[in-house]
């Protein structure tokens, strides 16, 4: 890790994360992950789906799907393209780690800081959803995944555990609006 | 309405953008003979059917994927969504 | 004493007592009322007066088809205007007041309106208010605004909240009566999910209202304990108080769910409606059928209600609309209503059936082949007069009056794309034919009236529906009930007299209306309705649109289905504007941007500026500041003699790669970028395949096959559209990937003379950013402040010495900070938005104002940079003569003939001796600033033939303030045209 004197900011602007508790369902600020894209070159599938078998050690993904093994969880976001999460703390360089992981395979690039992530967790989990996006999120299996608009926003919605527990990405940008969204849903709907 | 994305299933018509014919496809050779009457063509000449047409429409708030539509624009009735990358090269689009 | 019309028995709750006020009087209800209930109860039959003629009123009927009834809920600004007493739930405080009526409504003086009707008949509006055309707007509007105007708004801001939501189920079942009950129960059962929707507060329709025996007990306990099943189905979801009010494509339905309208307040955080986009895979229309009137002469009057609404108040609400109730019917469902009142003891004078083979009712006297021809009373119903069958005449006194012309099957969603009823001859009225594709109709609403029939229609649609979709249902078991036969006579209305007989209550349509409006030539229903006004506004002409096509029908010796109806639309009843605007209105309109640097801007006490979504700091006060131009002046001055910073990272970024990469861009940008050295950047234009400029931006290559470029702040999310759009559909096989980069960087530009030096402090040693090291156009990966991975690019963009560095965002808040120490030896400033278009405006760049859609590469100087040797989008169709005349707009400066004159963008320019039209238009100026190095207005315009007048005066004429400068074309170049200090 850089030992560099700039201090980092969260998304919604302070220094700590936010989390804000409702009866059966807690939305958190989640600024320890690190993301980079990876995308599958033209004719690479082969030596793509080796790299990451070897630097993963897992498939990668389909449609709708996320898969995960320690340290990385990779997100289908495109035909080809893959969002890499991965702990902050140990893999702050995640876009170089993976660009020399998979060679000329694959375009990577850092993404990082272009999302904020926001865990949104409780049993009433669809029931909030359901007054911010037209996906069926009460009906998302575990380890899915899906882009969609919340309050204009473009999204991802990742369900780590059916019914219970999901992370949104929002564009950095928008991480004070996506939050309200949620916070003002989540009293409306509980 | 709701689009049947050959990857991700049903999705509601609100994620997309629309573009507009498919024949946008079919971008003409730049060094033909009537390559200026071609993209005049290409650009401002479209069918307008009152029936089955097919049409580009965009996931923007989803995969990135650009889709071929295939819809009775009377009814709104969709009879196939394809990839538009895989229309494309069926349509002998390459590099 | 209070409620001396109420009676015993109803479902209302008598252990609780509301107060509520109606036009600043007391009254009393219980839980369970309407407020129209509720004034019954209280004896109050008036409710509001009539739309043109002002003549009193009361309600017609006891739903939300109800015409009359109209009333203003709530004070302040919660008030709410043209709201059905029929369907408002009562609480605790509730106050309501009349409409339409002035100075009360038991005297109301626009009631003359009655004595001058002659006035005011079909096409009323179209014929007198002609001429003259002056008149129209100061004179007749605003007073038939003032005495046709129904409720009033408070103008004030709506103070609730409004969520819109997404519901995804199996089979949404539109209606709890009957059939929606036990199509609900069929498939809840069968473990499918279900929504059962209903628009009133309690689950049961028609049970509800009727006595008639249901197996061993009543209607209402069997619907009771369906409602309780259902509710114990976590598959099964019950919504009353929600509307289904739109049938739309691919089985997406919107309803509005009313979440605290019976409240006196929402909840905290709670929304006063959601409205609910559904998304189902089958759904089953269990509507039920609304209930027709007869028309006749004076049928208006309050106390004069539908049949089956009347027996809804006195069995339902145990409110009697009046002491002596009589019966006008076509049908035997109307008599239903004799029998109920009179097993209540209630006092039935008569019922009056226009048909000749009537059965005897026990407790009344039947007079059959009968009418109604006309009634009396002030303020209320007093008397009937009845021409018997022999043709003498007979006054009744009574102060109600049920009438039923039998019933309508609720078709209205049926309709919604486009489907036409189908005219059914047994029942006198149209039934469902063809619905939008998913949709299945059971029950009333399918001409099954009676309630065994529309018991099993509702099961059997259930198992239908679902067997459709691969879910096995099974029939549920149901009870014994009423299973009549129709027995409907045509008759829709009284030809007798000729006084007015009203067809749409709402409107004051009478059946002269429709006779004068056929006379006039009007006969296609469509035509009707907008020339009478005939089913329109709040009801939709749901009771009255029936009597005024039977009528235009037999009028132009047509069949009624010949004739047709008007088309029906969504929304099925009103909709708050506010319920379809949600959470979007306010700061919630849509989401906020912010820049990396927000958290320092705000503690600057920077005024900011919306950009699209993104709020971006305009400029930076400081003490002493008090107008912008001070601060902007100033940022300008500063930047230009030493350094400046601004935050640019609202620009977009798009990461592009892949071995295919240059080409890619070769082929998106009009000049070439195949042969641009890795560690450079290029400024690349953008066209559209049309030949317009479509963006600009630079892009820079940080390895072979690894490029950045950068897009205007407006056009990021539609060049990224654009470049998806040629990479799938244009060129599907070249390898490159793309993704956007604007939010995961935080980018600044530092420019001016001291650009370098201030950077020196923040750049690690390691990294020579020297001139020769890192020239002009040169980009890298660097570290800063002691090992952070950055990027820097020497672009710039107000003609200074600048670089643009870029840092992850999260740490955006910590380097502005540190380059703003770093600069203190040098009076750096950090400015905002306006400061940069001043410089860029000075240097001539071309930005948003000129890249407008309508502007060329060659109309904005740029003409050289398209290249002829490749394919790029946009290269062919530039060539056309049409965009290539001598005489094209071409970007150009300007400059006040008196520097202490000025001029605005947007200004036309007119040659010097020409008159200021359109004819002699030469162009118009783009955009303007003050330039404070230069002591004077400057502009930026497009301006015909524009190279090849350098020196010329001409005027920029800006004809709505009446403005004309004297100006000198010039170079768009104000600033250092040699363009030596960006390469220092």
């Amino acid at each position: 890790m850089p030992e560099h004197r700039l201090k980092a900011l969260n998304p919604l602007g302070g220094d700590s994360a936010k989390v804000e508790t409702f009866d059966v369902f807690t939305i958190s600020e989640n600024p320890d992950l690190a993301l980079a894209s990876l995308a599958c070159r033209a004719g690479q599938a082969n030596n793509f789906t080796k790299a990451a078998r070897k630097h993963f050690g897992f498939e990668m993904p389909g449609p709708g799907a996320s898969a995960g093994k320690t340290p990385f969880t990779a997100i289908w976001i495109g035909p080809d393209q893959w969002m890499i999460e991965a702990p902050f703390e140990t893999h702050e360089e995640i876009a170089a780690e993976l660009k020399a992981a998979f060679g000329g395979s694959a375009s990577v690039t850092e993404q990082t800081d272009g999302w904020a992530c926001f865990a949104a967790e409780g049993p009433a989990a669809g029931a909030v959803f359901e007054r911010l996006c037209a996906l069926n999120v009460a009906a998302m299996p575990s380890n899915s995944a899906s882009r969609t608009a919340i309050e204009h926003l473009g999204c991802i919605v990742i369900c780590r555990e059916a019914g219970i527990r999901f992370s949104v990405l929002c564009p950095r940008s928008g991480a004070a609006s996506l939050h309200h969204a949620l916070v003002t849903a989540a009293q409306s709907a509980l | 309405m709701i689009i049947n994305h050959p990857l991700l299933g049903p999705r509601d018509s609100q994620e997309f953008t629309y573009l507009g014919d498919a024949g946008l496809i079919e971008r003409p050779d730049w060094q033909a003979e009537d390559a200026a009457d071609a993209f005049y063509e290409y650009l401002y000449l479209r069918d307008n059917p009152a029936g089955l047409h097919k049409e580009l429409w965009y996931h923007e708030q989803g995969d990135r994927s650009w889709l071929v539509v295939t819809r009775n624009i009377s009814s709104h009735e969709i009879i196939s969504v394809e990839l538009a990358r895989d229309v494309a090269r069926q349509k002998g689009r390459s590099k | 004493m209070s409620q001396i019309n109420r009676i015993g028995g109803g479902r209302i709750d008598r252990s609780q007592v509301l107060n509520f006020s109606f036009d600043g009087k007391s009254y009393q209800g219980h839980p369970g009322d309407t407020l129209a209930s509720a004034l019954l109860a209280n004896g109050v039959r008036l409710m509001g007066r009539g739309f043109k003629y002002h003549r009193p009123r009361g309600p017609l009927t006891a739903g939300s088809e109800e015409p009359n009834a109209l009333v203003e809920l709530r004070t302040g600004a919660r008030q709410e205007p043209n709201t059905r007493a029929t369907t408002a739930e009562l609480f605790e405080g509730l106050q309501a007041r009349s409409q339409n009526r002035w100075p009360s409504l038991a005297f109301d003086a626009m009631a003359v309106n009655d004595r001058l009707s002659r006035f005011f008949a079909a096409g009323f509006y179209y014929k007198t208010f002609m001429w003259p055309k002056a008149f129209w707007e100061k004179l007749y509007e605003p007073i038939i605004r003032r005495a046709a105007g129904l409720g009033s708004l408070t103008a004030q801001a709506d103070p609730d909240e409004y969520d819109k939501g997404f519901l995804h189920t199996d089979l949404l079942v539109i209606g709890a009566g009957p059939s929606g009950l036990a199509a609900a129960l069929t498939a809840g059962r069968a473990g499918a999910k279900v929504i059962l929707a209903d628009e009133d507060f309690v689950a049961g329709g028609r049970l509800n209202s009727e006595t008639y025996a249901f197996g061993d007990g009543s209607g209402t306990d069997w619907a009771a304990l369906a409602v309780a099943e259902l509710a114990q189905m976590p598959n099964v979801r019950l919504m009353t108080r929600t509307t289904v009010i739109g049938a739309f494509d691919h089985g997406i339905y919107s309803a509005l769910e009313r979440v605290s309208d019976h409240l006196a307040l929402p909840l905290p955080g709670k929304p006063r409606q959601i409205l609910w986009r559904i998304y189902t895979k089958r759904s089953l229309l269990c509507a039920g059928a609304l209930e027709r009137p007869i028309a006749f002469e004076n049928n208006d009057r309050p106390g004069i209600m539908l049949a089956g609404s009347l027996r809804s108040y006195v069995n339902r609400w145990a409110a009697l609309p009046g002491k002596t109730v009589a019966v006008f019917t076509n049908n035997d469902n109307g008599l239903r209503t004799a029998t109920d009142l009179i097993s209540k003891g209630v006092n039935v004078a008569a019922v009056i059936d226009c048909r000749a083979d009537t059965p005897d009712i026990s407790g009344t006297e039947t007079l059959r082949g009968a009418q109604v021809i006309d009634t009396s009373g002030r303020l209320g119903l007093a008397s009937v007069t009845v021409q018997l069958a022999d043709g003498n005449k007979r006054t009744i006194a009574c102060d109600a009056l049920g009438v039923s012309g039998g019933w309508n099957p609720n078709v209205h969603l049926t309709c919604h794309q486009r489907g036409r009823p189908r005219w059914d001859e047994t029942l006198s009225a149209f039934v469902p034919d063809t619905c939008p594709p998913g949709m299945t109709v059971a029950g009333a609403a399918n001409g099954q009236l009676s309630t065994a029939a529309a018991l099993a229609a509702g099961t059997s649609g259930a198992v239908a529906a679902l067997a459709d979709i691969g879910v096995k249902a099974a029939p549920v078991d149901l009870p014994r009930t009423e299973d009549a036969a129709a027995s409907v006579k045509a008759f829709w209305y009284v030809q007798h007299g000729k006084g007015r007989a009203w067809l749409d209550q709402q409107n004051d349509v009478t059946v002269k209306d429709v006779k004068l409006a056929h006379l006039e030539g009007y006969r296609s229903v469509e035509h009707l309705k907008r020339y009478t006004t005939l089913g329109m506004a709040t009801d939709q002409g749901k009771t009255a649109n029936m009597g005024g096509l039977a009528i235009m029908a037999e009028l132009t010796g047509k069949s009624i289905p010949e004739t047709g109806t008007t088309i029906y639309r969504p929304p099925y009843t009103p909709v708050p504007i506010a319920a379809f605007a949600g959470r979007s209105t306010g700061k919630g309109f849509r989401p906020t941007r912010l820049t990396p640097s927000h958290k320092w801007a705000t503690e600057q006490g920077a005024v900011f500026v919306e950009v699209g979504m993104w709020l971006r700091a305009q400029w930076f006060p400081k003490p002493g500041e008090t107008h912008w131009r001070q601060s902007v002046d100033r940022e300008v001055l500063a930047t230009r003699k030493s350094v400046g910073i601004c935050d640019v990272t609202t620009l977009g970024k798009i990461d592009v790669q892949g071995t295919d990469a240059a080409e890619f861009l070769n082929r998106i940008y009009a000049n070439p970028f195949g042969k641009l050295a890795v560690g450079k950047v290029r400024y690349g234009l953008m066209l559209r395949e049309d030949g317009m400029v479509m963006d600009d931006g630079t892009t820079a290559r940080l390895a072979e096959d690894h490029f950045i470029t950068t897009t205007t702040t407006a056009n990021a999310v539609g060049v990224f559209r654009h470049m998806e759009f040629c990479r799938q559909c244009l060129w599907p096989d070249l390898d490159v990937q793309i993704i956007s980069t604007t939010e995961a960087w935080a980018q600044f530009s530092v420019a001016g003379p001291n650009a370098r030096k201030l950077l020196e402090k923040i750049v690690d040693k390691d990294h020579d950013i020297s001139n020769e090291a890192f020239p002009y156009m040169g980009c890298g990966e660097i570290t800063v402040c002691g090992g952070l991975r950055a990027r820097l690019f020497r672009i710039s963009f107000s003609g200074e010495l600048a670089y643009e560095i870029a840092v992850p965002t999260r740490y955006g808040d910590g380097l502005i900070r540190a380059m703003v120490e770093a600069g203190r030896e040098f009076d750096a400033v950090v400015y905002g938005t306006e400061a940069l278009g001043v410089m860029r405006i000075e240097k001539g760049h071309a930005a948003g104002n000129e890249l407008n859609g309508t502007t060329s590469a060659l109309n904005l100087g740029m003409g050289a940079m398209v290249s002829k040797k490749k394919d790029s989008i946009g290269s062919t169709l530039c060539q056309r003569d049409g965009m290539n005349r001598q005489d094209t707009l071409v970007l150009m400066g300007f400059r006040p003939v008196d520097p202490a004159q000025s001029f605005s963008a947007g200004s036309h320019f007119i040659n010097k001796d020409a008159v200021a039209n359109a004819s002699n238009d030469q162009g118009y100026m783009t955009s303007v600033a003050y330039s404070p190095n230069l002591g004077h207005t400057i502009g930026l315009g497009l301006l015909r033939n524009g190279g090849a007048r350098k020196g010329e005066i001409i005027k920029a004429v800006n004809p709505l303030k009446g403005i004309e400068t004297d100006v000198e074309v010039v170079s768009a170049h104000f600033v250092d045209p040699e363009g030596e200090r960006l390469r220092a």
